[in-house]
């Protein structure tokens, strides 16, 4: 058995955060109007970690909230019927906010057009942009990430696996065969 | 094997919470700007109600509506059935219209079984009451409206979602009838809470040694014991006279008036699946009291019922599985 290939250590992920953050303050000129929506199951801690960020760097306290895409899925009917995660979207509300989606790592993009959609039974955002820790490529739809923690070019069949201390005790993006 | 929806007996406590989780999160979608999700595009629901019924089938038709399926409503007053269309025929004109779930309601006992279970159709069955047996979602949403409203006073499993456990409920009046009585002692137990069932000696089943709860006929001395109270409606359709002396004497020994309130512990809440006798099971200063649940309950129906739908036809196999199946 050969060791699993660590992609991201604990301060690579930590750095990525930092600059992603940075980057969001940089192209928006600040983060007044920014309300962050993390993906569930990993993208909600990578949500608040940036918030947390945010506010390090530019003063202001962004929200951040959750959106559970599994009701708008594309997939729905090739799977079981599935448990549904929570969503809590901050009280300022997304109508004519900044919306930033934060996933862990963004793969053929279907996560994201639903979540998309599902941002548009809530209101009207001024704009949506997306976050993803791992961009992993093998897009099915014409969706790119306005910010990305790190490109990594995979194999279709290749797994990547994202730790997060808040759910898995520690930091880490690792890289496995057999995609479940 | 299609999955159904017939009886609360069948929900073991995994699957029973499981609605109900799900169900908190579907409650959500009242509040959003845009109350609908594409969850079920292209499915079709059938609303078929051999009996008359307003909340249930408007709930009903709310959550398949805010899911995105197609409903089509079918009463039996009207149609076919009254030409003295069967049971089979309308299932096979129901299959042949391409249903996908059929929510049933019906006079007699164990007509969603048979339709489920005769082979006529391949669409899932929702019982959406039938006969004197089970109402399984209406026991479904009282269970929901508990959770949510006892939450301090329920004790929290080890581990999994929280059920309704260390709760005490009294179900008062007319058991013998009374569907939703029936299902909800089944949940109730599923879910780890105590069930105290009052009613008059004539209003109560002879053979419910196998029901698990406690039976009383003295509502006074039960109601301090209690976190909740489930009043029933007193069924006069079902009754062919001779089950209570009189409406006032029904009232005086089994009715939720003021005075009997009173004797509720101060968090305890108050219940009925409606539609009411106002002045009969239930006076109507109780009913519209600050402890009085009964629209929270009618609200609860729709995320309830969205829950079970999206459960039962999200997926290409149901999430739901009867037990006993």
């Amino acid at each position: 058995m050969t060791a699993v290939p660590v992609v991201l250590d604990a301060s690579d992920i930590s750095r990525a955060l930092t600059r992603i953050a940075h980057e969001i303050v940089e192209r928006n000129k600040g983060c007044a109007n920014v309300v962050l929506l993390g993906i569930p199951t990993r993208g909600v801690p990578l949500a608040k970690r940036i918030a947390q960020r945010l506010q390090d760097i530019d003063g202001t306290q962004v929200p951040s909230g959750s959106i559970d895409i599994t009701m708008y899925r594309d997939d729905l009917r090739l799977k079981p019927a599935r448990a549904l995660s929570i969503t809590e979207v901050p009280v300022e509300g997304v109508d004519d906010k900044l919306v930033i989606l934060v996933d862990d790592v963004l793969f053929s993009g279907r996560t994201i057009r639903a979540a998309m959609d599902a941002v548009s039974d809530l209101g009207r955002p001024q704009a949506i942009q997306l976050a993803t820790l791992v961009d992993r490529g093998h897009r099915e739809l014409p969706i790119r990430a306005d910010y990305v923690g790190k490109n990594l070019p995979t194999a279709f069949d290749e797994a990547v696996h994202v730790h997060l201390s808040e759910l898995d005790g520690e930091d880490s993006v690792v890289l496995g065969r057999d995609r479940s | 094997m299609k999955a159904h929806l017939l009886s609360t007996a069948d929900l073991d406590r995994e699957g029973a919470l499981q609605i109900l989780d799900t169900a908190q999160e579907l409650a959500r979608v009242a509040d959003m700007p845009i109350k609908k999700m594409p969850t079920l595009r292209g499915r079709t629901v059938v609303n078929l109600f051999f009996e008359d019924s307003t909340r249930t089938r408007i709930s009903f038709e709310a959550a398949a509506k805010r899911l995105s399926a197609d409903v089509i409503n079918f009463a039996a007053k009207g149609s076919s059935v009254s030409k003295g269309e069967s049971l089979k025929d309308t299932a096979l004109t129901l299959a042949a219209m391409g249903a996908d779930a059929v929510v049933i309601r019906h006079s007699m006992s164990g007509a969603p079984h048979q339709l489920a279970h005769a082979d006529w159709m391949d669409a899932h069955v929702i019982n959406a009451g039938d006969g004197t047996h089970e109402h399984p979602t209406q026991a479904l949403l009282d269970a929901f409206t508990l959770r949510n409203h006892l939450a301090d006073h329920i004790s929290a499993p080890k581990q999994g979602s929280v059920g309704l456990d260390g709760l005490h409920v009294a179900i008062v009046g007319d058991v013998l009838h009374s569907r939703v009585a029936r299902s909800n002692v089944h949940l109730l137990n599923t879910l780890g809470a105590k069930v105290t069932v009052v009613a008059p000696p004539t209003l109560m089943p002879l053979h419910n040694d196998g029901w698990p709860c406690e039976v009383s006929y003295d509502l006074d001395a039960v109601l301090p014991q209690v976190d909740a109270v489930m009043m029933l409606r007193v069924q006069r359709e079902r009754m062919e006279g001779g089950f209570f002396p009189s409406e006032r004497e029904y009232s005086q020994r089994y009715g939720l008036d003021e005075r009997r309130a009173a004797l509720l512990p101060d968090h305890a809440v108050v219940m009925h699946p409606g539609p009411m006798n106002r002045g009969l099971e239930i006076a109507s200063r109780v009913a519209d009291s600050d402890r009085s649940l009964i629209i929270d309950q009618v609200r609860n129906g729709v995320s309830v019922r969205m829950a079970v739908l999206y459960l039962l036809l999200g997926g290409n196999e149901s999430a739901l599985s009867e037990v006993n199946a």
